[in-house]
């Protein structure tokens, strides 16, 4: 993986740098040498491969800063806030699935850290938080910048640790790194004192990781297999259902492969859009609150579901207690607290999901019990309709305002599939996972779990650096962007020339949807005036021009293409597109929240009927 | 909801009750009680919790448990395979009247008095919670002024220590 741009192309390391990615075994040897702690710091980062770094300096990580200016392996980009070095630092992983890096200061450096940790957190993105604290003599005296930041992110990380002296640093690096990448991935924060930056100590080179409370169970155990793959020969309406441990665990591959075998109809949910290709005949889409029809009803009408690296979470199975009653449950997650946690499972299966795939294909697959995809007939029929009959879809406005599907929907189309796409919280996340057409893994990038506005630009950014050679859009709402758009000022000076497209309805669009249903249109606080009425506060271009960004602005839909086409002719800076849509656009299908998947609605008190012949 | 008895083995470090008395809590479980030391060996904690959940739950709270970099085995302590043990202290108001007819609890609890004073009698017991539970109720009337409790500590009978590979995990 490289980092190459035109500020700054990364030179060959001060020190070696190991062969496999961060997170394995480091391969390079160190002679022991004396240095600070911020040396021994920098140089296991070095070790580790880490080729770049998120993050502010401040007064408890001043001396780690330090020597980070002589390293020409690591490259630091300052950003503007920590909750953008965060967020970057998922992007970056994400796409590249390299355990990302942010580093900031104690105190207020530090907290502004915990939302993208939060957010990793749930998302199982791995990434290493570094943070200074303040000397460890003052720890506990309220001092200034002091926070208990290991203390506050205990329920929200997977592991971490407070450092307070010199010679525990590249241990706790090293395990940091081992943690975040492997098993479920998460976020690792690695706190560590001032003095113990300012310490002299000697640093050597691979430390022994001291980690015998961890053992992650990657192979799955046999029986489970077979068992599964009886529940698969024996049903006759299976559906895979994908999260996004297929993607964390990069078994698209596989997956492919089984759904060739086994011809089983395929659902990925947000986290897990690209799993399979949008334009396979078996997928039937997203599930959940607005997926659609065909993927909300083929799990609740499943006898069997497959359930890959997924958690049953409430926003895709409704009311939990009617959601897919008549399936089985085979769940396959490499974390055996999320089987059976939400819904009981039939087979549980422990295991990372590429080989959990991969040994159900050679139980499927042997001569005397394969799998008869022809037994999955009549369902493949029954789902196709579904999809034929009910597919995605919008109806445009009367009076010719912009419809926020169609922009995005031709943004995904003009980009392409080899572009990245990163979306904020909000309708414009939900028409973004339903309108862009994924056929890749790691193209689609969002705030699942947590649900973080502000995500995208911040996130985007970090994927541009990881993925230079790829478009990459943050496909961002009007409330979102304005929380993290700052970033904007990094993108320029560090030259990660994304392209972000605001769908401005100038309002927190999803709340307001909300409120239209069930609220009385009663419309409380939910009006940005960044569009409606000609009001413009801010104006979205002048921000962009103001930054140094190019900003260009769209309300009509003939305009839409054009508008596209120039900012992906723009590379060498930000491109900032002001789309100014209609504002009582509404997210379909839905499922209300709490009510039972059967209730799906297509559109405002629109559900459809079942039990017609047809 | 019934009682469970969990023994888990921890690294001894620093910030790991933090861990896992957090933990119990934001996942919605109820402590009933939770004793810590330390054990055979130098780097490993034992600690004694007991909860009072169903057995779903129950397994999710062991399988949060056994996510936590720190825990090194989480085993459930059955109470017919296991020797489960508090330790209490309790204050007694005492007068001339009274106090004999303590004392004579006291042994038939197989208690001992370890304070005695003009108006008081401070009572140690040690045992299961049932019995322990039934000293008291006894005591009750002659006036409690102050009472200790401290968290159940577990250990399984028979010769197989915790360690042993062949002990399932809960």
């Amino acid at each position: 993986m490289t980092t190459v741009t035109e500020g700054k192309a990364p030179r060959p390391g001060s020190t070696p740098k190991p062969s496999g990615p961060p997170g394995q075994s480091p391969a390079a040897r160190v002679p022991a040498v004396q240095v600070t702690g911020a040396q021994s710091l920098v140089m296991s980062l070095e070790a580790l491969g880490v080729d770049t770094v998120f993050g502010i300096p401040g007064g408890a990580i001043l001396p780690a800063y330090d020597p980070l200016l002589d390293s020409t392996a690591v490259r630091h980009i300052l950003v503007r806030h920590e909750q953008g070095a965060g967020h970057a630092a998922e992007g970056y992983a994400s796409v590249s699935g390299k355990v990302g890096v942010c580093m900031a200061t104690s105190g207020p450096g530090a907290t502004n850290l915990v939302t993208p940790i939060a957010d990793a957190y749930m998302d199982s993105v791995p990434i290493v938080a570094i943070t200074g604290q303040v000397t460890s003599r003052s720890i506990g005296t309220d001092a200034f910048q002091e926070a208990d930041i290991r203390g506050i992110t205990m329920p929200i990380t997977k592991h971490n640790y407070l450092i307070t002296d010199a010679s525990a640093i590249p241990r706790a690096i090293a395990e940091a790194f081992h943690i975040a990448a492997t098993g479920r991935p998460g976020p690792v924060l690695v706190d560590i004192s001032k003095d113990a930056l300012q310490a002299e100590t000697t640093f050597v080179w691979p430390p022994k990781l001291d980690l015998p409370g961890y053992r992650p169970v990657a192979k799955p155990h046999g029986k489970q297999i077979r068992e599964a793959a009886r529940l698969i020969r024996e049903a006759r309406r299976p559906v895979l259902y994908v999260g996004g441990g297929v993607i964390r665990s990069r078994a698209s591959e596989v997956l492919a492969q089984f759904v060739d075998l086994t011809q089983i109809p395929v659902v990925t949910t947000l986290m897990a859009r690209g799993a399979v290709p949008d334009s396979h005949p078996l997928h039937l889409g997203m599930p959940g609150m607005h997926g659609s029809v065909a993927a909300v009803t083929a799990l609740q009408k499943s006898d069997l579901l497959i359930t890959l690296g997924a958690r049953f979470d409430d926003r895709v199975t409704g009311q939990l207690s009617t959601f897919a009653p008549g399936a089985k449950v085979i769940h396959a997650d490499i974390d055996p607290a999320e089987i059976s946690k939400n819904r009981l499972a039939d087979v549980p299966i422990v295991g990372d999901c590429k080989e959990v795939i991969s040994d159900l294909i050679a139980a499927l697959g042997g001569e005397n019990e394969a799998v008869r995809p022809a037994d999955y007939e009549d369902w493949r029929v029954q789902v196709a309709q579904w999809k034929a009959t009910f597919p995605l879809g919008y109806t445009p406005h009367d009076d010719e305002t912009l419809s926020p599907q169609y922009v995005i929907e031709r943004i995904g189309a003009i980009s392409g599939p080899e572009s990245v796409f990163v979306a904020g919280v909000g309708q414009h996340q939900m028409w973004a996972a339903q309108f862009v057409q994924y056929e890749r893994p790691n193209s689609w990038i969002n705030s699942g779990g947590l649900g973080t506005m502000g995500f995208a630009v911040p996130a985007a950014m970090g994927a541009k650096v990881a993925q230079p050679e790829r478009t990459v859009w943050a496909i961002d709402g009007d409330g979102c962007f304005q929380m993290t758009n700052q970033e904007l000022a990094t993108c320029v000076i560090n030259k990660i020339p994304i392209k972000v497209a605001i769908i401005n309805n100038s309002s927190l669009g999803m709340v307001r949807q909300w409120q239209t249903l069930f609220y009385n249109e009663r419309y409380s606080n939910t009006d940005l005036h960044t569009s409606h009425q000609q009001v413009r506060v801010p104006d979205f271009v002048k921000l962009a021009e103001a930054y140094g960004c190019m900003g260009l602005r769209c309300d009509s839909a003939a305009d839409v293409d054009a508008t596209i086409k120039a900012a992906m002719e723009v590379n060498d800076v930000p491109v900032v597109l002001d789309f100014v849509v209609h504002r009582d656009a509404m997210v379909w299908p839905m499922v209300p929240s709490g009510v039972s998947n059967d209730q799906i609605q297509i559109a405002r008190g629109l559900t459809p009927v079942w039990d017609r012949e047809d | 909801m019934s009682k469970h008895t969990l023994s888990v083995l921890v690294e001894n470090k620093p910030g790991v009750l933090t861990r896992i008395a957090g933990l119990f809590s934001r996942r919605g479980f109820n402590i009933d009680s939770l004793a810590v030391g330390p054990t055979e060996n130098p780097k490993v904690s034992r600690m004694t919790v007991v909860v009072d959940v169903e057995d779903l739950p129950l397994e999710q709270v062991t399988k949060q448990l056994n996510k936590l970099v720190e825990v090194l085995k989480v085993v459930e302590l059955e109470r017919t395979a296991s020797v489960q043990r508090a330790i209490l202290m309790v204050k007694v108001r005492a007068d001339m009247q009274t106090r004999s007819h303590i004392l004579e609890t006291t042994q038939l609890f197989r208690a001992k008095v370890v304070d005695v004073a003009p108006d008081a009698v401070t009572i140690e017991a040690t045992g299961d919670s049932d019995k322990l539970e039934a000293l008291l109720r006894i005591l009750e009337p002659f006036g409690i002024k102050e009472l200790v409790h401290s968290g159940m500590v577990a250990i399984g009978r028979g010769g197989r220590s915790i360690i042993d590979r062949s002990l399932r995990s809960a």
